[in-house]
């Protein structure tokens, strides 16, 4: 058996089910994980920098093993229902885990009783707690596009939603700002970022925008749907230092004319001899690699070590979860770009630039997360001192 | 600039009085939340007490998540492996391949052959009837110089039969190996905090010669495998009872259950039990009890009538030390709790008698989420969950009871009191450090 599974010593990914409530997080909503408990402490204490301060209603069922074997949706139901008539959110989200995978919880009919009982907007959100959040993350906000965004007159003026924006891609320093004033700046407004710093009802008012700016592959599935609903096209690429965001911003004033939707963080060269090699997700990871290339000529692989959604991201990308596979990628590396919790596998004579990423190892290393929206000069500086 | 949402709510169905609460579940279950407080232990933290053990979780991604980053939180990620399950192992049924073959790759990769593995299995495993003892005994047919243990994470069978943090405590002693007994040994098991050296359980063994082991104290595997030397189980958690019956079964060790309390009468008739275990005569505690009632004296004119909230996550007998502190005039004003140990019921009958108006609070009620965390004036707390839900500086900063034990530990909780009184400290810092004393950052 190929032992593509097994990790001796790196981290694991934020599962999908800790995606979903990151995603909706400051919405006003009510979000439940159908789990028998482990899923509360794992979200709350290391996918979401958040709990302490903000108040957002996320909860688990607190399934047990009778409830499973006998198949008692009903308890489910009845706990989120008297939650949500006490609590009254904006809408209630269910996504499950692995024991309601096994049982065939039919969260389509769960959800369509409580949205019955309660008169409150209910998602189904099908993750199953063994995919990355990237896929939990993004079938959310398919959810909430689905559910939430109306036909609306489009702006005269480049606009956009920024989609796939959560605190385990974007921590919560000022990443977030710093990407929306560089988008300003460059003469894009902003209709709604989905789902950071603003609220459901701007989300709602979503395809006002003339093009849609997918920052990570969060925001692939809702980019997607609300170009064949809307017609509204999508780029690919997360903000990344100035040249690479003026080539963004180029790309969404291209894309809101032409209607063509562009993965602009794709590299179009393998770069098979780079000796840099960058570990992380996708649109980030692709996007920094551009950057490091506009920015300082320096030649980059991409590692997208997350769920990728189907999404091509060119010929320097190659996606990998898996420990072993992860090792024989990098084995010839000079230097390595990723997370702190990837060192211990790396090569011996590679040099390591380490740079966190709140989706691999939480709250750890929380306060040296960057803000590459505004620059990468550290970087860059110390790839160059490697190199 | 995050603000905090959802609707005004009354804490109906959250808080209840003492008079109106009932016993061991006071509150409707219905969806949980979990807060901030990190403090408690988990099957990582645990696992980890195992000297030169390692730990090898097979599990969903969703469930390894928390695992992991416990593990790489203590800095222990040399111990910590995992076999990932992924949809097509459920659907194959190759569950006993997966991980037979992933522990035998990772065991084959790691520099320094373990002498001990802890594999955890998860829910699925229970749900899919994955042949567990297949897989152990080819693992232990593969790696005849590694001793290997069932754990488990399965929080789905936490209301069937042992809850997981039962089972933890029980299987880490699981690995103990039958020898010979020293009639002048005794261990003390299930605590994850060491009871503390002061405490009467080590003075007495001290004067009726007897050695003490805990395995907070073990550095070696070894060392650890001394533990079935010993003639009796001390048992102070009353979690850990099921592993002093296992081992009293399994290694005919006496188990003596001498459950943390602060009932002064309750502490005595535990010693003197102790006392005649180890053959010496009863002691006088009467200066003992003058020490603690100083203590609490001193305390009480300290604090006067500060309000005080007690949780159930400060200790393990979070009843008896609100009857020991009201009954000597603190003024204790609600208890955190969302159920009792059967141990409880004796103080829980007497509080509703004596105080019935005193607040019980639920602490994963699902508007404990919303119901606001702050207090009208100083407030002192004793436990994580009470000081983040009263939204207090002051707070003592324990988890299992700190180690504490008998009357020396209730001396020492009153010092610890006095200084949560007198000087405020960072809760949201302190709260949210896991495995509070296992060393996570």
């Amino acid at each position: 058996m190929c032992m593509m599974q097994t990790a001796r010593v790196i981290s694991t990914y934020t599962a999908d089910v800790s995606g979903v409530p990151s995603a909706l997080f400051e919405l006003g909503g009510m979000v439940i994980m159908h789990d028998a408990s482990g899923c509360n402490s794992t979200y709350n204490t290391h996918d979401e920098p958040r709990w302490y301060d903000f108040d957002s209603m996320v909860y688990i069922s607190g399934l047990s093993e009778m409830e499973a074997i006998m198949g008692d949706d009903e308890k489910l139901i009845g706990d989120i229902v008297s939650a949500a008539n006490e609590l009254r959110p904006q809408f209630i989200a269910l996504c499950g885990t692995p024991i309601p995978m096994m049982i065939g919880t039919d969260f389509d009919a769960v959800c369509s009783v409580i949205e019955k009982r309660t008169g409150i907007p209910t998602l189904p959100v099908k993750t199953n707690g063994m995919n990355t959040y990237v896929k939990g993350a993004s079938m959310a906000f398919l959810e909430l596009a689905k559910r939430f965004v109306t036909k609306k007159d489009k702006a005269q003026k480049l606009s956009c939603n920024i989609l796939g924006v959560t605190p385990l891609d974007f921590s919560v320093n000022t990443s977030v700002q710093s990407m929306k004033n560089a988008l300003t700046e460059r003469g894009v407004e902003i209709v709604s970022c989905w789902a950071m710093g603003d609220s459901l009802e701007n989300i709602k008012n979503s395809s006002a925008a003339t093009v849609n700016l997918v920052v990570s592959l969060c925001g692939i599935e809702a980019a997607e749907y609300m170009k064949n609903k809307f017609g509204i096209p999508y780029v690919v690429a997360r903000p990344t230092a100035a040249a690479f965001t003026d080539k963004i911003a180029a790309d969404m004033r291209l894309s809101a004319q032409d209607g063509v939707n562009r993965i602009t963080c794709a590299g179009e060269s393998s770069n098979e001899n780079a000796r840099v090699i960058i570990i992380g997700e996708g649109v980030s990871s692709n996007s920094l690699a551009a950057a490091l290339k506009l920015e300082a000529d320096i030649d980059c692989r991409v590692i997208c070590a997350t769920d990728d959604m189907g999404v091509s991201l060119g010929k320097r990308s190659v996606t990998a979860r898996d420990e072993d596979e992860l090792m024989e990628l990098i084995n010839d590396a000079s230097v390595i770009v990723a997370d702190p919790l990837y060192k211990p596998v790396c090569p011996k004579g590679a040099g390591f630039v380490p740079l966190p990423h709140e989706a691999f190892s939480g709250r750890i290393f929380r306060k040296d997360i960057p803000d590459t929206a505004k620059d990468i000069e550290s970087v860059i500086a110390q790839i160059e001192r490697i190199l | 600039m995050l603000t905090r949402v959802g609707a005004e709510v009354s804490d109906k169905g959250a808080r209840v009085d003492f008079k109106d609460a009932s016993f061991p579940a006071p509150f409707v279950s219905g969806l949980e939340y979990g807060c901030s407080a990190r403090g408690t232990w988990n099957i990582v933290h645990t696992g980890m007490l195992l000297p030169q053990g390692h730990e090898i979780f097979v599990c969903a991604a969703g469930c390894l998540r928390g695992v992991v980053l416990t593990a790489a939180e203590m800095n222990a990620t040399d111990r910590f492996s995992t076999v990932e399950i992924r949809e097509q192992n459920i659907l194959d049924g190759d569950m006993e391949e997966l991980i037979i073959e992933g522990v035998s790759d990772i065991l084959s990769k790691l520099t320094v052959m373990p002498k001990a593995v802890l594999v955890y299995t998860s829910c699925v495993h229970h749900f899919i009837g994955c042949d567990l003892p297949l897989v152990y005994r080819e693992l232990r047919k593969r790696f005849p110089q590694v001793d290997f243990t069932d754990c488990y994470m399965n929080p789905i069978m936490r209301k069937s039969g042992l809850t997981p943090d039962q089972l933890m405590r029980r299987q880490l002693y699981s690995l103990l190996k039958e020898r010979e007994q020293d009639k002048k040994q005794i261990s003390i098991i299930g605590n994850n905090i060491g009871i503390d050296k002061g405490s009467e359980i080590y003075s007495l063994s001290q004067k009726a010669g007897f050695k003490v082991i805990e395995i907070t104290d073990c550095k070696s595997y070894d060392e650890y495998q001394t533990m079935a030397g010993s003639c009796v189980n001390i048992v102070t958690n009353p979690v850990a009872i099921p592993s002093g019956k296992e081992l009293e079964k399994r290694l005919s060790q006496k188990l003596l259950s001498m459950p943390l309390s602060y009932g002064f009468d309750k502490i005595e008739k535990a010693l003197d039990e102790l006392c005649e275990y180890m053959g010496l005569p009863k002691q006088d505690f009467s200066e003992k009890r003058k020490a603690c009632e100083k203590a609490l004296s001193d305390t009480l004119s300290l604090v006067g009538n500060t309000p005080i909230t007690i949780d159930y996550t400060a200790t393990t007998a979070p009843l008896s030390l609100t009857r020991m502190l009201l009954d000597r005039g603190f003024n204790v004003t609600s208890v955190y709790a969302d159920s009792f140990n059967a141990l409880e019921k004796e103080d829980f009958d007497y509080l509703k008698k004596s105080y019935p108006t005193l607040s019980l609070y639920a602490t994963v009620h699902a508007k404990l989420r919303v119901l606001p965390r702050v207090s009208e004036g100083k407030t002192l707390a004793i436990g994580q969950k009470a000081a983040y839900f009263t939204g207090t500086e002051h707070f003592v900063n324990i988890v299992e009871g700190g180690g504490m034990y008998g009357f020396d530990g209730i001396v020492k909780l009153c010092a610890l009191i006095r200084e949560a009184y007198m000087s405020p400290k960072d809760t949201k810092s302190l709260i949210q450090i896991k495995g509070l004393g296992c060393g996570c950052v």
